[in-house]
């Protein structure tokens, strides 16, 4: 661990300022991925500037849509009776992430921004272009069953591993931010991006743009939902696989549906095919069935990871027949 | 039957730990706790290769980091004057050579270490460790067990040759048989509290040390080799230690380093592995690939059994343990062969881990008996009876004690064996399928030296010494129940003292030898002990004399809190302080050695476990539902700290069985989730409610309290129990641990 600076501040244009003025500044949320980060030498960032007192805390309604500061804790979003009746799915999401000790700590704006748990990535010593760009991908020929089945490229095969952005991805949520240039409004599923050829970069945030809150419009699809985590273990543990589902539904008839996966891809991986084709049509396993298989239609597998392929759309139809009572 | 099992029995009380309040309320002092003046830190700087020479290390940047005192490697360590010869009894049975850090440029594995960084700090010397920058000559290195087999070779030592009973691999003439292979993978020991040390040295030639050890005699004669000092000039402490699981069970190079160290810098120095470091620097469960070949008659009747294993042992020691030993005792069957290998690895030298070979073995062997029984559409249970050994097959000679067919019948009771179905598949809640699974363990029954000193008091105050300590079992509350017992003192009259080498000599903590061993040691001083007070209470004149003048013996007398008194006339009594007074004593004190001889007998402890669980064929998820122990120990000593540790060997078993596995990227010879957030033991959420039932019959031949061992047949036999019934309800044979999703759904 190297010395660092450590620096507070109270107000957004505060936090702003800091970072651009000082390129080898980082802002700090709960901490709970950077300490790690940075006692493991993958991140060695000279001045730390907190964050914790922006007042960036409050879930509210804001005409029909919910917003989600930044800073709001992710145990208390998990627990708070709007997020709970409106919009279940991020509950159950939060819920199944880490353990209640991080998420009493972890804030909604640090949670999607977590670094992937590749171990390759973790280990200094060992090659990873997301760490070190040009050192090779060490999970692509090795040990790699935790890794992405969608959208990775030769440069990198690391998955996003938060679970609160699946469920955030799934609701249509939009990111609002606040930098140096004003403030911006990002639609959740650009928010992260894919590895391409530049693996170091998680997401489309700009040097010195922060994340204020997540919006959720309003939705009738708070009925029939299910976060289905598939892990090694039944708690504190990353997704092998994970599915968030919502449904709306009337008598049988799926009238709308959104569905996002986690564990498989550098982002979460919102599956528009498989909600097109599902919208109108009756809720039953064959029909999950199908709209799984078309979810899979560009999966690829990497060795330790194959047993995706099957576990992917099977998590899939579980997940939705959890969700609708029906198949 | 039900009359004998603790429950109803005498077992007096299910008293508490004895520890448990310095426990929870955090006074017990581990190694790293304790605090000295001028106390400097050490940190270990690894190898980033896995095999090769150290062809240059800087270490300027280091020694100028701020309050750093020392950074010691093999250009500038102190020469040691000896090394040991590994021919300590104490110590693992190896060949080969303990590995002494900074005694040549030579590297045999990933993150051995190459330098000792002391500081002030501990933050100063993390800062200061990770500025040493080493180059090496790289070697080829191997650390893959499956492409090393041609390498294999029987260890040096006459414990491990071939062995064959009746005809060589004569199950392949059997009317029904199977040919299978089992793979263990590495298990990592990780106790709660990591590796380490604290010494500090008095002048030259004398040195103290507290130290996570289960065996602080052990430990001493180790650093006595090393230094080459008289051992009553090196002084080890361990009273409590944070959970091992057999971590503890050898004296590691870091501990020699830091030992080392102090005495350089002259000053106290703490070194605690960091986590990272206990997957790779204190020993695991090793690799072990096996080949069971089991055959029967068509009316279930073993024919034979050929059981092979091979395991990893590491570049410079041969590590053993007793893989295949199971297979030659365990059932009844005329055709016995097994055979032992082991391959040299660039990783550290394994240690045993709980349960160390029989659990690896138990794995194989009873999954096999799983299949045949299987084959031979039988049950499970029904297979083991007909094949029950009523007289040990591989000597001859009768067991001290064996309730085995108890455990059977209780465990099968317990869990609703009765409603398993043979056919897999079959018994279904919603979309997930029910199975159930059984798996016998055992573990040799032995009794050990102990010595205890006993000091009564005036006020009945019992102390009782020996340089025993307890890793968690609850040593000193077991001695304090077998003191209770016979002294008729109350729990808190009753004070152990132990985990030192000023104490009387104890045994290590390990191999399920320290109630049969220490627990016997107790009962014999107290004996004696009281015999003394009865020649005393009973001298010309004293209060108790006998009006026929013959000598007084204990038997004559009821013992209590207060004193003691005739047992033909209650008010014919004196109390401990009149007593001592009497006679001019200060206290009344007794040492004494007891050690077990040998017995025409052969003794083993049994266990049954019974799991119910359900798996979700669609995801591959497990979800065990019931697990249920039951153990032949002989007599049970301690009954709740005795159910908290047949509890702590499930667990331990559900994690080996579902997640335990130390991955190795084989291309660089590096473990890659060697920390406890990839490394997966299992969680609260996936522990179901374990049933603990006890035989508790006493065995009349061991030793005089009657009490086989616990601590291993906690373990030996779930993982098999799950993989049994992961089979009964899926259908799915998975031969490989740990049973993963991945696996299920691959399979």
């Amino acid at each position: 661990m190297i010395n660092f600076n450590y620096l507070r501040v109270s107000t957004t244009k505060g936090a702003v300022d800091a970072i651009v003025r000082d390129s080898a500044a980082q802002w700090i949320a709960g901490g709970t991925n950077l300490i790690d980060l940075m006692k493991k030498g993958v991140m060695s960032p000279q001045k730390l500037v907190d964050i914790n007192n922006l007042p960036l805390k409050e879930i509210k309604k804001e005409g029909n849509k919910l917003v989600i500061g930044a800073l709001a804790l992710n145990s208390a979003v998990a627990d708070n009776e709007l997020v709970r009746k409106e919009q279940p799915l991020l509950s159950l999401a939060l819920q199944a992430g880490a353990s209640a000790q991080l998420r009493n700590m972890a804030t909604v704006g640090g949670n999607m921004m977590q670094r992937t748990r590749c171990p390759y990535f973790y280990n200094p010593d060992m090659p990873c272009n997301k760490r070190e760009p040009g050192t090779g991908c060490g999970a692509l020929k090795g040990f790699n069953r935790m890794h992405a089945i969608f959208g990775a490229s030769d440069k990198c095969i690391a998955v996003h591993p938060s679970d609160m952005s699946i469920a955030l991805v799934a609701l249509d949520s939009t990111v609002l931010v606040s930098g140096p240039k004003g403030d911006r409004r990002i639609p959740f599923q650009n928010f992260h991006r894919l590895p391409g050829d530049l693996p170091q970069k998680d997401n489309t945030l700009e040097r010195g743009e922060l994340i204020v809150a997540v919006e959720i419009p309003d939705n009738k699809l708070n009925k029939n939902v299910h976060y289905l985590k598939v892990r090694d273990r039944a708690s504190y543990a990353f997704a092998l696989v994970s599915v968030a589902a919502a449904v709306d539904l009337q008598g049988d008839t799926i009238k709308d549906v959104r569905l996002a996966m986690g564990g498989v891809a550098h982002k979460p991986w919102r599956l528009m095919e498989a909600e097109l084709f599902l919208k109108g049509k009756p809720a039953s396993e064959a029909n999950f069935r199908e709209a799984a298989a078309l979810a899979m239609k560009d999966a690829k597998g990497y060795g330790h990871n194959n047993f995706k392929l099957k576990l992917a759309p099977n998590t899939l139809v579980e997940a939705l027949k959890t969700a609708t009572g029906k198949g | 039957m039900k009359q004998d099992l603790f429950f109803d029995k005498k077992i007096p009380d299910r008293i508490n730990r004895v520890d448990g309040r310095a426990k929870v309320t955090g006074s017990a002092a581990y190694a790293a706790d304790h605090k000295m003046q001028n106390t400097v830190y050490g940190f270990l700087v690894g190898s980033t290769v896995a095999k090769g020479r150290i062809k240059s290390i800087d270490t300027k940047a280091a020694e100028r980091a701020p309050g750093v005192l020392a950074v010691i490697t093999h250009l500038n360590a102190p020469k040691l004057p000896s090394y040991t010869t590994g021919k300590d009894p104490s110590q693992p049975p190896t060949g080969g050579h303990p590995l002494r850090f900074f005694s040549s440029d030579e590297v045999f594995y990933y993150d051995q270490a190459i330098a000792l960084v002391i500081a002030d700090t501990y933050e100063r010397v993390l800062h200061a460790s990770k500025l040493v920058k080493a180059q090496y000559e790289k070697a080829v290195h191997q650390t893959d067990l499956d492409a090393s087999l041609g390498k294999a070779k029987v260890p040096t030592g006459p414990r491990f040759e071939d062995y064959t009973r009746g005809e060589k691999d004569g199950y392949k003439s059997a009317a029904v048989k199977i040919e299978q292979e089992y793979y263990q993978p590495i298990d990592v020991h990780n106790p709660m509290e990591p590796a380490a040390i604290m010494a500090f040295w008095e002048g030259q030639d004398k040195v103290t040390v507290y130290t996570k050890t289960q065996g602080v005699q052990a430990t001493q004669k180790s650093i006595s080799d090393a230094f080459k000092l008289p051992l009553e000039n090196i002084t080890v402490n361990a009273e409590h230690i944070g959970g091992a699981f057999g971590m503890g069970l050898r004296t590691w190079p870091y501990e020699i380093a830091a030992v080392m160290g102090a005495k350089k810098v002259g000053k106290p120095l703490k070194l605690v592995l960091h986590r990272e470091q206990m997957f790779t620097n204190v020993g695991y469960r090793p690799a072990t690939t096996q080949k069971i070949g089991l055959g029967a008659t068509t009316d279930g009747k073993l024919v034979g059994l050929t059981h092979d294993a091979t395991a990893n042992t590491s570049a410079y020691e041969e590590f053993t343990e007793a893989t295949v030993n199971m297979s030659r005792f365990l059932y009844a069957c005329p055709n016995v062969t097994t055979r032992y290998r082991i391959v040299p690895l660039n990783i550290v030298t394994p240690i045993w881990m709980r349960g160390p070979g029989e659990a690896t073995g138990s794995f194989a062997l009873e999954s096999a008996m799983d299949e045949l029984a299987y084959q031979l559409k039988l049950d499970p249970v029904e297979f083991r009876l007909r094949n029950h050994a009523d007289s040990d097959p591989e000597n001859g000679l009768p067991w001290s004690s064996k309730f085995l067919k108890e455990c059977y019948q209780l465990g099968a009771d317990a869990i609703g064996w009765k409603d398993r179905k043979l056919q897999p598949g079959t018994s279904k809640d919603g979309d997930w399928l029910i199975g159930y699974g059984m798996g016998t363990g055992s573990f040799g029954a032995f009794r050990g030296a102990a010595t205890v000193k006993a000091m009564l008091h005036p006020d009945g105050k019992l102390i009782l010494q020996c340089s025993v300590n307890d890793m968690g079992p609850g040593t000193a509350t077991m001695m304090t129940a077998v003191a209770s017992d016979l002294m008729g003192l109350p729990v808190n009259k009753i004070t152990v003292q132990m985990g030192s080498t000023l104490l009387p000599p104890g045994p290590m903590q390990g191999g399920s030898t320290v109630t049969a061993t220490v627990g016997s040691a107790v009962h014999d001083v107290c004996l004696a002990l009281k015999e003394q007070i009865a020649t005393l209470a009973g001298k010309e004149g004293a209060a108790i004399s006998k009006a026929n003048a013959q000598q007084l013996k204990a038997a004559d007398l009821v013992f209590s809190e207060t004193g003691v008194a005739s047992k033909t006339d209650a008010s014919v009594r004196v109390s401990y302080s009149d007593l001592l007074k009497q006679n001019n004593l200060p206290v009344i004190e007794l040492t004494k050695e007891s050690k077990g001889t040998k017995l025409p007998y052969s003794s083993y402890s049994y266990s049954v476990h019974f799991v119910k669980l359900r798996v979700h064929p669609a995801t591959g998820r497990i979800k065990i539902d019931h697990v249920v122990s039951c153990a032949d120990a002989g007599t049970i000593v301690s009954a709740k700290t005795a159910e908290g540790q047949m509890m702590g060997g499930a667990v331990g078993g559900i994690g080996m069985a579902l997640m335990e596995d130390l991955v190795i990227d084989h291309r660089f010879g590096r473990p890659i989730n060697n920390n406890l957030g990839d490394y997966h033991v299992p969680v609260n959420a996936d522990i179901p409610s374990v049933d603990v039932l006890f035989v508790n019959k006493k065995d009349p031949y061991l030793n005089p309290i009657g009490a086989k061992g616990l601590g291993e047949i906690a373990l030996v036999g779930v993982a098999p129990a799950i993989a049994n019934a992961v089979f009964n309800a899926t259908g799915k044979r998975i031969r490989s641990l740990p049973i993963t999703q991945d696996k299920l759904l691959e399979a």
